[in-house]
């Protein structure tokens, strides 16, 4: 059972629509109390997770589609899914790189993963080729209200 | 976001403002790869960046492996906590060389 939304965005999946997806999830972060550093490092995560999608889902394929972002209070953090409309991904395959190796790439999944505290793929509803479940849970000592 | 270019005391000065991410990043690392094509070192001023993603970084790697391999300069000035905390989680914070501000990086003789 998914939590009640506080705020979604359905989007073409294109680089240009980046910059609304972080203001939609940044502000839901405000909102819910966080500090603009927790917001800053989920807005990092979903963008992250949606450039994926715009470069690898539908860009490297020749597809062009949607992505859905959808954000909701849950519990002590926020949770973030992200549903996109291309092939399937096997998730056993999406790997952060080594960051011990210097080179251009390959760091939006370490990212993504590093800033959030989960970061799941679930069952698409029918029509959907990946959901993605991202949650971050809120510093304990953060209340409703505070931001910096 | 901005770019400018300008060429201060021999060096290129690569002057970025706003956010970088995957529509504006190929800016970002045209204008670094650019200057870096003219030779002369390359300090890239980031006081004006409010948010950088993985595709900024990649851009910004790139400019410091070219310039490694032509062994010239590559210096990020006035990067700010936000960008400098994206650089730590990708553990480039030990790769690049910092310098507070583009005055600083250029009395340093780059």
């Amino acid at each position: 059972m998914r939590e009640p939304v506080m705020a979604s965005l359905r989007v073409p999946g294109r680089p240009e629509s980046l910059r609304l997806i972080r203001a939609l999830v940044r502000e839901a972060a405000l909102t819910r109390g966080a500090t603009a550093e927790w917001a800053h490092d989920l807005v990092l995560a979903v963008d992250e997770a949606c450039q994926n999608v715009v470069r690898h889902g539908y860009g490297d394929h020749g597809l062009s589609g949607d992505v859905i972002v959808e954000v909701a209070a849950d519990g002590d953090g926020m949770c973030v899914h992200v549903t996109d409309f291309a092939t399937p991904v096997d998730p056993a395959t999406i790997r952060p790189r080594d960051l011990e190796e210097v080179r251009p790439g390959g760091l939006g999944v370490y990212l993504m993963r590093t800033l959030t505290d989960e970061c799941t793929w679930e069952a698409p509803p029918p029509g959907a080729g990946n959901v993605l479940r991202l949650r971050k849970r809120l510093p304990l000592h953060s209340g409703e209200g505070e931001q910096s | 976001m901005s770019v400018s270019v300008s060429n201060r005391g021999g060096a290129h000065v690569v002057t970025l403002a706003g956010e970088i991410d995957l529509q504006t990043s190929p800016q970002v690392r045209d204008a670094v790869l650019d200057s870096l094509r003219q030779g002369g070192a390359v300090v890239v001023d980031m006081g004006g960046i409010t948010y950088i993603d993985s595709s900024g970084v990649a851009s910004l790697v790139e400019g410091f492996q070219v310039a490694r391999r032509q062994g010239v300069a590559f210096v990020l000035a006035a990067v700010s906590p936000a960008a400098m905390r994206v650089l730590q989680l990708a553990r480039l914070d030990k790769v690049f060389a910092f310098q507070p501000d583009v005055d600083t990086a250029l009395a340093e003789g780059i």
